[in-house]
């Protein structure tokens, strides 16, 4: 990505929380991130809870001071200009933060007042957002009232209403229905398509894969591996990935089937083996189980998928993303 | 969902935006005051109204009690006045800042949305402040008829407006002061022992029921309560509506009163910024 382009930039960004007992954390939560996102751009934070993917979103849209490092966002020190730079960035976070004391339409108008609007323009832009994200019918409601995915929509409503150059997304899907969730999606290819940059943070790797134009793979507070899903999933050099559970040592397991016709790699991951293949693996699976019948090993289970963003995580850390 | 083009938002100057994210958040509190203002009014007057109730009416009339018959209970009724609205302002101005921030900074961090309004976690801070005080001038409108109608006998009051316009609104920002501190600085699920530990204390020792002056029998309780902002705010609206009630010195009145203001929102903001940046 081109510097000149990217709307949001970091440099050696670091947070350090400080316990309430004053005692800096041991580990960073975010540890040196050097990130570009460009205009336009639906790009994506992956990682298993812990990763630092929130921290990163709090530092850029200022409610997070990191400990070292810089942030921009348009352009704007997010740092040292906080107020400015929050002109310039929606949000949408984990929790409902919907004010309560309001009704859906005045948690609407009231931020498009906040933003600077007209009491005019934030009410017809309020009325406008209620009809396109379906809650036209509930503006007078308390949103107490709501169920789980209109008030994530509502919140999305309201992100976006003050036409923001970067929204960022906090696990915007975490928690909703599988309809709701899909919802979601849509809503974040028509922001995109109509020209919104979107950072998001997602623990499914599915969310990045279908969502997301460039995914940063994050654990321990770094980056493990940066690119688009495509390149992501090739990069773990195979079309098919087994994943054999069976009794004993997986690393025994590891050595017998690595040495396979057929297989690019094997290692042992989250109590199971995975085997990364090339070609198909057609006639690969049966030799597989052969060579571990053969050193004596009992294979319990196979199954076999293509590789996705999780592989590559698997392949990174070893582990899986929700553990 | 319609697709429209997006055209983004310029950064505006700050002081610009931050001025119109001000004024929205006040008006939003005033929104919030308004639907529920007749719990306002209810959980301000209550205590105040039977306070004078009993105080003024019910005591004269069965010949008990506070400043005897005739003249002293009327010197009781007219003093009474300015240290219940002060009371009624500082019980307001707790109420109104640190209440709502069990639940802003509750599980759902309700005020992250106001977090990220274009303007400074300070000026937010002083927003709060400014509703508050906002909230505790009401509350002390809303006290004052009371304690002029309810008493069984006559209260004279002298209004001295230069006095009264300048102590009811340094009094209030004070008292919203008061309530950024006690609310960023409470955990938040011990904010309603706030009100017997700390509001009802302060305000028997707050130079209510009593001026200051008269403490001199009690000389280490004389003493004791000048730690107290409520004896300062009581003194004051003293001085502004009832003359020849003694009070103590106007500069001291004004100084401490500005003293503790100066100090509560610097104790407040900084825990407010506590509160809210990680």
């Amino acid at each position: 990505m081109a510097s000149a382009e990217a709307i949001i930039r970091t440099v050696g960004l670091t947070k350090r929380y400080i316990a309430p007992n004053g005692q800096s954390a041991e580990r960073p939560a975010v540890d040196h991130l050097d990130l570009e996102v460009a205009h336009g751009e639906i790009f994506g934070l992956l990682g298993p809870n812990g990763a630092g993917k929130t921290t990163t979103i709090g530092m850029l849209t200022t409610r997070v001071i990191p400990t070292s490092g810089e942030a921009w966002v348009g352009g704007i020190d997010v740092v040292a200009n906080p107020a400015q730079a929050k002109q310039l960035i929606g949000v949408v976070t984990q929790t409902n933060t919907l004010d309560r004391s309001l009704t859906v339409y005045e948690n609407l108008f009231f931020h498009g007042r906040y933003f600077g609007m007209s009491s005019k323009e934030s009410k017809s832009a309020s009325l406008r957002l209620l009809e396109q994200f379906h809650l036209a019918d509930r503006a007078g409601a308390e949103v107490f009232a709501l169920s789980g995915g209109m008030a994530q929509r509502l919140m999305v409503a309201r992100s976006i209403m003050h036409r923001p150059a970067v929204l960022f997304l906090d696990e915007p899907t975490a928690g909703l229905d599988p309809q709701s969730r899909l919802s979601m999606w849509e809503a974040v290819h028509e922001l995109n398509a109509a020209g919104q940059t979107i950072l998001l943070t997602t623990h499914y790797m599915e969310e990045a894969d279908q969502l997301c134009q460039r995914v940063a793979i994050m654990d321990h507070g770094q980056i493990l591996a940066l690119d688009t899903p495509v390149e992501l999933k090739r990069s773990v050099d195979a079309d098919t990935v087994v994943t054999v559970h069976a009794s004993g040592d997986p690393e025994a397991l590891v050595t017998v089937l690595t040495g396979v016709e057929g297989v690019s790699s094997a290692s042992a991951a989250a109590g199971a083996v995975m085997v990364n293949l090339r070609g198909g693996g057609r006639g690969t699976l049966p030799r597989l189980l052969m060579a571990a019948e053969a050193a004596g090993i009992d294979v319990d289970d196979v199954s076999i998928a293509e590789p996705t963003l999780e592989t590559v995580f698997i392949s990174l850390t070893g582990k899986e993303l929700r553990d | 969902m319609a697709t429209t083009t997006i055209t983004l938002t310029e950064a505006k100057p700050t002081t610009q935006a931050a001025r119109a994210a001000f004024i929205a958040l006040l008006l939003r509190d005033l929104t919030v005051l308004r639907k529920e203002l007749g719990m306002f009014l209810a959980r301000t007057i209550i205590q105040p109204l039977l306070l004078i109730f009993v105080f003024t009416y019910v005591f004269p009339k069965i010949g008990q009690g506070v400043g005897g018959g005739g003249a002293a209970a009327e010197g009781f009724s007219t003093l009474l006045v300015g240290g219940v609205i002060a009371s009624a302002m500082i019980f307001q101005g707790i109420q109104a800042v640190a209440l709502p921030m069990v639940q802003d900074f509750g599980f759902t961090r309700e005020i992250e949305d106001r977090v990220l309004a274009p303007l400074s976690v300070n000026a937010l801070a002083l927003e709060k402040v400014a509703a508050g005080a906002i909230q505790a001038i009401l509350a002390g409108i809303a006290v004052f008829p009371m304690a002029l109608v309810v008493p069984a006998n006559s209260v004279h009051l002298t209004v001295r407006p230069l006095y009264l316009l300048t102590i009811l609104p340094l009094g209030a920002v004070m008292c919203a002061s008061l309530g950024l501190t006690v609310g960023t600085r409470v955990e938040p699920r011990q904010v309603s022992l706030v009100f017997s530990l700390l509001v009802i204390p302060m305000t028997f020792l707050g130079c209510v029921y009593y001026p200051w002056s008269t403490l001199s029998k009690i000389a280490w309780l004389k003493w004791a309560v000048v730690v107290n902002p409520l004896v300062y705010l009581s003194e004051g609206l003293r001085l502004a509506l009832a003359k020849g009630v003694p009070h103590m010195p106007v500069v001291a009145i004004y100084v401490v009163i500005l003293a503790f203001t100066v100090a509560l929102l610097r104790i407040g903001i900084a825990g407010f910024r506590k509160r809210v940046l990680a």
